[in-house]
């Protein structure tokens, strides 16, 4: 461990107890994140990629195997992890602002400020006073994202966060996440299953395999955004990932 | 010549088109104005035409001479004593001391549950050590204490006051209790995430979200609080609505009875409805089956 990486994984194993025995959900797991990063994370259900996640958002601490975040252990939830979930996870009795300010008052003028800019940034004026039962789940998810942007994360934790999504809306959020990543160069983390997702939002793609979870292959994607889908270069690399599952007979 | 002929034609077909397309928008428009309204009126109307015509029956049966006037007097007999009772002020008295003794018993109670249920719900060494007395107590009736509470606290407002404070507490301490238990886990995640302090953690999630429950529970209590009531004025007092019950069958005044009852109906549902107008502006975020 000598490279400064942003979040440093080593011989992560996690465990869970189960009337069978005990069942090996991530078997030493390495992996290193740099700042700036787009990571995403892709595999079969039940490769512990959610596990893996929840555990670098602190959700989740009964693990061996360390696991840094800017040098430091990672013992709780905190800020500095933002998350992401599938749902949107809105308080529903907060309007757009409220819910992106949360726990901030909305009378500090700088707060203000900046949840007005997030509103922006993702692209809801006009929705300000807006509860969550009146926004679309794209719009929801985008006041998600920008809760947790407004708290200036070191890295973003985004579990399946389009799963729930139409393919227009996936698309759409998809280029918002991108333009808020090149804009802000906040580090991401996104875990996914689909396999154009990971391909087209990553410079690196982590392929992880089942029972034991455990990480099969790293692809760097190293093409330039904004990306083509339909190119041949996009197709070659998909290729490859695909090839990945194919070979162990899992997708 | 043909050309004129088309041109007059399409110009025509044009004008037909175009009229009457707009004459009928506004027609439509306004017609749909009128049976919105139409549908309103009916829709109140509706809940009109039961109680109307058991009053008609019943006026009918009074005057007919089929049931005698003690046992059952005529609405028209009711609504002069009620009249008589305003214009004496004699009701307004007994309406005065009631809502008063409710109004503490609610405080009183209803205020006890909603600090106790927080208390059991925040705290789950409180849950233990309280909860299970005061499920034991809460099933315990009205009028199986009530000689008990005047044996202790004499036959003044106290005891009175705890009898409906002891109905009061219940709901709003189960309700409470409940809201608080069944805040969604997914978004208490959330605010560990966003690192919420306890304090926000209660007031910007806990709070709110048990706020349903909470106001169900005040509902109930003020409900109870005027069953209470009833029980506590019939079981001895020398003024209130109960008091005026009791005394007027003493003297066979059945439409007095009558008039007391109509009474306690009418202001359990005018401070029923107070609170369901506070739930429709606390809870209007709330997404839910509207029927």
């Amino acid at each position: 461990m000598t490279s400064a990486g942003l979040l440093q994984i080593a011989s992560l194993t996690k465990t869970f107890q189960q009337p069978q025995g005990e069942m090996r959900v991530l078997d030493h797991i390495d992996l290193q994140v740099e700042p700036g990063e787009f990571v995403t994370i892709i595999g079969p259900s039940g490769c512990g990629k959610s596990t893996l996640l929840k555990i670098i958002a602190g959700l989740d601490t009964g693990y061996s195997g360390t696991v840094l975040l800017g040098r430091k252990k990672i013992e709780r939830p905190s800020i500095k992890q933002g998350v992401i979930f599938q749902e949107h996870r809105l308080f529903p009795w907060m309007t757009v602002e409220q819910n992106i300010a949360a726990d901030l008052s909305l009378k500090d003028p700088d707060v203000r400020k900046r949840v007005a800019q997030l509103i922006e940034t993702v692209r809801l004026q006009g929705f300000e006073k807006a509860y969550p039962r009146e926004l679309s789940g794209g719009m929801a998810q985008r006041v998600a994202i920008a809760r947790a942007l407004l708290r200036k994360p070191d890295i973003l934790l985004l579990d399946e966060p389009f799963a729930a999504l139409d393919a227009f809306t996936r698309q759409h959020l998809q280029e918002v996440l991108l333009d808020i990543w090149r804009e802000n160069g906040t580090t991401m983390m996104l875990v996914t299953h689909e396999l154009d997702e990971a391909v087209y939002l990553a410079n690196r793609v982590v392929i992880m395999s089942p029972r034991p979870g455990r990480i099969s292959r790293i692809i760097p994607v190293d093409l330039p955004y904004p990306r083509a889908r339909a190119s041949a270069s996009f197709q070659a690399i998909r290729q490859t990932v695909m090839r990945e599952f194919e070979h162990k007979g899992e997708w | 010549m043909d050309q004129t002929t088309v041109i007059a034609a399409g110009g025509t077909a044009s004008d037909k088109d175009h009229v009457p397309a707009e004459a009928k928008g506004k027609g439509q428009g306004r017609t749909m104005e009128r049976t919105a309204f139409a549908e309103k009126v009916l829709h109140n109307a509706r809940g009109w035409i039961l109680p109307i015509v058991v009053l008609a029956v019943w006026q009918w049966v009074g005057q007919a001479g089929l049931v005698s006037p003690t046992l059952l007097p005529t609405p028209v007999a009711i609504g002069e004593s009620f009249v008589e009772l305003t214009l004496s002020g004699e009701l307004l008295g007994h309406l005065q001391v009631s809502t008063t003794r409710a109004a503490l018993g609610f405080l009183a109670g209803g205020g006890a549950g909603l600090l106790l249920g927080l208390l059991v719900g925040f705290w789950r060494k409180a849950e233990a050590a309280l909860d299970p007395s005061l499920q034991m107590l809460r099933t315990i009736p009205h009028l199986a204490v009530a000689p008990l509470f005047i044996l202790w606290f004499g036959f003044g407002e106290l005891s009175k006051v705890l009898l409906i404070a002891k109905g009061a507490f219940f709901p709003l301490y189960i309700q409470t209790f409940l809201g608080i238990r069944s805040v969604d886990a997914k978004l208490i995640e959330v605010a560990r995430v966003l690192e919420f302090s306890r304090t926000k953690m209660i007031t910007k999630l806990i709070i709110p979200a048990a706020l349903p429950h909470i106001l169900l529970g005040v509902r109930l209590s003020l409900g109870i609080s005027w069953l209470g009531l009833v029980v506590a004025e019939l079981m001895g007092s020398s003024e209130g609505v109960g008091y005026m019950i009791v005394d007027a069958r003493q003297f066979s005044l059945t439409s007095i009875v009558f008039v007391g009852i109509l009474i306690f109906a009418v202001v359990g549902k005018v401070t029923d409805s107070l609170v369901r107008y506070l739930e429709t502006k606390l809870l209007k975020w709330r997404d839910s089956y509207k029927g």
